[in-house]
This record gives structure tokens, C-alpha cells and sequence, in this order.
């Protein structure tokens, strides 16, 4: 009886998960799964296509690197030179662009480092490392992180030093912490909008178009991992670029504010 | 503290009202514990008997290794399993990479020294007080680790659930293999994990609070099964 039992939980262990649909491993950013519109799209890719869309919440660079290695189908990321850097070493078919949102520079909001009186993100970049402001990096060589770098570099500042926290984490965890130190951190609007833990913080600046946040979808490449879903990461791409897609993306309000634009065009 | 209180009441909710999302991740979260700590007892318990009826020069290293092991940071086995069973890997072919299947092998690899090495320590006491009887009654080696795998059953338990235990709160190894897919290998340790990236800690620690209560009743269930301490009996 005993034994019948423990054959029984390991057999239960062991045994794959029953597929009713088509699976497909997407990998895709924090970002975009923080926001909450996968939980809108999924469900609709599901009932217009049969494809069961698994999420692997990851870094843009580990979301490539999983790409890479053939443990996903495909990849919606948000770093055009790593997208295209991948792409140049014949890991993927090709890139789509789908939507874009875009960044804020989020800090307490008495925003001592004065960043709302800039007009350009580098400014008040520069403003924050010229007052040593306490700021939180992803550091996790993400989308944002990459982002958040190229900001630096163009403000012309080598960010280190006390004030320069490298968390090496996802989206929220990092905001998390800037909401415990009272930093600055720049994040994605619609991980901002959708966390639930704000404390102190407040947007303090918006607007420049050089924070603009293109996503792309990325299949891997058959050729070089001949397991993958070819077939089915067509059909998604087909689903994400549809009149469909526009509209649930551009319809993603949060507090009513439109968090994506829907750009993605006919081939 | 009002994130705790508040944790408990959503934990409560969510338990009463039975949500379907939180009943998918705690099923799975005991099936894969339960599964690794089952092939960890099937592969630890003997071995530890073995260890400790048998002289051989690499005894002591072996035991040291064993013990070694028992801290094994299972990031680190997460990210090794990752790397074998990856497309790319050695075992890449078997497509096993975010299934629970791969959780189970992680966590048995995490677990089986720790209820090797305890099993080992509970059988060396026994196997002193039975060492005389057994050569005397010229046991095969066979016979002495039943007999002795046998009558050490309740200390062998509790190496068991040490097992298990490490099992159920760890989300370091499943979280690299499993890849914490939503309805594939979310388990309560990577949704605590995630809900925590969200900020919504209420959700986490009602998750989190749910994660104690499950871990306490298979505890008590595997006690109550087993009889052990009951006033009768020592």
C-alpha cells in the first residue's frame, strides 16, 4: 500500500503536464510582463490562434540568451543594438517591430536633483549625478538597463560612487528598492503605473522622445534549432501585427492612460 | 504590519473562496516536492545505511562531501541543471528545460544529501546497539541495512522531511529550470517571488502564509499516518 502510494506521487511528479494547445515559449521582458497587458493579449491569442503563449519573465539579455540557446521559440524584447547584434549572429529569422511605450525618470517627489526643470533626459541625468542624488540601477543588462547607460554615456557621466546602487534585479524589484533608499531610478511607464508599491516616489520627468521604448518580436531562428515552433511563432507574429492586436494594445489603459503604442506594419 | 495583517486577511480570501490560480500553484508546488523528496528518500535512505555499515578508505571523505553538500546553494544547482538540460546542453533533446519534471530533478539533487546525511547519522547510533546481534546472527550486509533502515523508520522520517522542508521554501533552483510560467511551473515560492517584483506584498504574503500552512499540514499528516507520538508509545 505504502509503496503503491510512492509510485504514485512519483509518477505524478514525472508525468508531463497534459497539452491541450499548441504551446509556445515566448521570452519577453519584465517590462512588458509588469505592465499587465500580457494578461490581456494571452487569453485572446489563445481563443483567435489555439496558441498557448508560456511567458518567460526574464532581462532582455537573458531573454536573447534563451533565444540563442533554442529553449524558446521566440523572443519580444525591447534593445534594438542587441536585437540586432543577435539577429547579425543567425540566432533569429528576423525582427518585428509591434509597439512602443516609454520611459520616466522616477524619484521622490520633493525631486531634489531639481529633474523636472530639464527638458532633455541626459540633462536631468547629468543633474542627478552633479547633486549625487541616490539613484537605483537595474544592472541586470536589461532593455531598461541598456537604456538606462546609453543615458549616462550621452550625459557624458560615468556613473559610480555611493550615491549609484546596481541592484541586478528585475523591474519591480528594483523600484522596490528605490522606494525603500527614496532614489531615482528610470523605469518603463507601464511597470511604473502598474506597481503597487510607490511609497515616497513620483514621476519626475517625461516626455523627451529619446526615451521612447520600441518592443520587437524576434523568432528563433529553425535553421539553427530545428525544434522550434516555426509555424506557430508565424501565426503570433501575424496575431501581434493584426488590426486585433491594435486594438487591445492601444485600448491598455491604466488609470486611464494609454500605456502602448500599437506601430508594428505590413511587411 | 499592515501588510502582514493584510496579508493574512487575503490569504484567508483566497483560501476560502478556493481561487482556482492559487489551488493550480499549490498542487503543483506539492507535487514537485513531494515527487523529489520520494526519489531523494528512495536514493538518501539507503545510502546513508550503506555509509554507515561499511568501512571503506574513502569513507570519511565520502561523509564530509555528503555533509558538504547539504549546503549546496541551489542557484547554483538550478543553473547547472539549466545548462545540461538546455536546447543547447547535453540533455537538451529530452525537451525537459521549464517542466516540472526538471524542478524535480533540481530539488532532488538539492535534498539527497541532506536526508542522505541525516539518515546516516540516525543509522550509525542504531547500527551500534545492533552491530553484535547482526554479525551474530550472520546478516547478509543486505539484511542489515533493511533490518536497520526498518527499525530506524522514525528517525529516517524526520530526514525525510528535512528533505522535504528544504524542498517546499525553495525557489532559487526552480525558478532558473522551471521559469515560473503562468498555468506550467508557477509554484508558491516563484509566485511569492513574482507578486514580490509587483510590489503587491499583500498578495505575496498571503501566498507566503498559505506556502507555512501547507508545509505544516503535511508535516502533521505524515505524523498522524504514521503514528508517531502517541502517548502509548515512545
Amino acid at each position: 500500500m505504502k509503496l503503491t502510494s510512492l509510485a504514485l506521487i512519483t509518477g505524478l511528479a514525472l508525468a508531463p503536464i497534459a497539452a491541450q494547445a499548441e504551446i509556445l515559449r515566448l521570452s519577453v521582458t519584465t517590462s512588458f510582463a509588469n505592465s499587465g497587458l500580457a494578461e490581456v493579449l494571452l487569453p485572446e491569442i489563445q481563443k483567435d490562434t489555439g496558441i498557448a503563449v508560456e511567458l518567460l519573465i526574464v532581462g532582455t539579455g537573458q531573454a536573447l540568451a534563451l533565444g540563442a540557446a533554442g529553449d524558446v521559440d521566440a523572443v519580444l524584447v525591447h534593445s534594438r543594438a542587441a536585437e540586432e547584434k543577435w539577429l547579425a549572429e543567425g540566432n533569429g529569422t528576423h525582427r518585428r517591430e509591434i509597439m512602443y511605450n516609454d520611459f520616466v525618470i522616477v524619484g521622490p517627489a520633493a525631486d531634489p536633483a531639481a529633474t523636472a526643470q530639464t527638458s532633455l533626459a541626459t540633462e536631468a541625468f547629468a543633474k542627478i549625478a552633479d547633486t549625487q542624488s541616490a539613484f537605483v540601477s537595474r544592472g541586470d543588462d536589461s532593455g531598461t538597463h541598456k537604456m538606462e547607460l546609453a543615458l549616462w554615456a550621452s550625459a557624458g557621466v560615468e556613473p559610480a560612487g555611493d550615491w549609484y546602487r546596481a541592484v541586478g534585479q528585475g523591474m519591480g524589484a528594483a523600484l522596490n528598492t528605490a522606494a525603500g533608499m527614496d532614489a531615482y531610478i528610470l523605469a518603463d511607464r507601464a511597470s511604473w503605473l502598474n506597481f503597487g508599491n510607490k511609497a515616497g516616489l513620483a514621476i519626475t520627468f517625461e516626455g523627451d522622445p529619446s526615451l521612447f521604448n520600441q518592443y520587437a518580436y524576434l523568432p528563433v531562428n529553425p535553421a539553427k534549432h530545428p525544434h522550434v515552433k516555426a509555424e506557430a511563432a508565424q501565426k503570433l507574429e501575424d496575431w501581434l501585427t493584426s488590426p486585433r492586436a491594435k486594438d487591445l494594445i492601444e485600448g491598455y489603459k491604466i488609470a486611464d492612460q494609454q500605456l502602448f503604442v500599437f506601430n508594428a506594419t505590413d511587411k | 504590519m499592515n501588510d502582514i495583517l493584510q496579508g493574512l486577511s487575503q490569504a484567508a480570501q483566497l483560501v476560502i473562496t478556493g481561487d482556482a490560480d492559487l489551488v493550480e500553484i499549490t498542487a503543483l508546488s506539492l507535487q514537485v516536492s513531494l515527487g523529489a523528496t520520494v526519489i531523494a528518500s528512495v536514493i538518501g535512505l539507503p545510502l546513508g545505511a550503506w555509509l554507515a555499515v561499511n568501512r571503506f578508505r574513502a569513507r570519511r571523505f565520502v561523509i564530509a562531501l555528503l555533509n558538504a553538500f547539504m549546503g549546496l546553494p541551489p542557484v547554483v544547482v538550478g543553473l547547472i541543471v539549466y545548462v545540461l538540460f538546455s536546447r543547447s546542453g547535453p540533455f537538451g533533446v529530452l525537451g525537459l528545460l521549464f517542466t516540472p519534471t526538471a524542478m524535480v530533478i533540481a530539488q532532488v539533487i538539492i535534498i539527497t544529501p541532506i536526508i542522505a546525511s541525516v539518515a546516516h547519522q540516525a543509522i550509525r547510533e542504531l547500527w551500534a546497539d545492533y552491530h553484535d546481534l547482526l554479525i551474530s546472527l550472520n546478516a547478509t550486509r543486505g539484511q542489515r541495512i533493511r533490518t536497520l533502515l526498518w527499525d530506524g523508520r522514525r528517525a529516517l522520517m524526520t530526514a525525510s522531511l528535512a528533505g522535504f522542508g528544504r524542498a517546499i521554501g525553495e525557489v532559487g533552483a526552480i525558478m532558473i529550470v522551471g521559469g515560473n510560467i503562468d498555468h506550467a511551473t508557477r509554484v508558491l515560492t516563484t509566485a511569492i517571488a513574482l507578486e514580490t517584483g509587483k510590489g503587491e506584498f499583500g498578495m505575496a504574503l498571503a501566498l507566503g502564509f498559505v506556502l507555512i500552512a501547507v508545509a505544516v499540514l503535511v508535516n502533521l499528516g505524515v505524523h498522524f499516518l504514521s503514528r508517531t507520538e502517541r502517548g502509548s508509545r515512545w
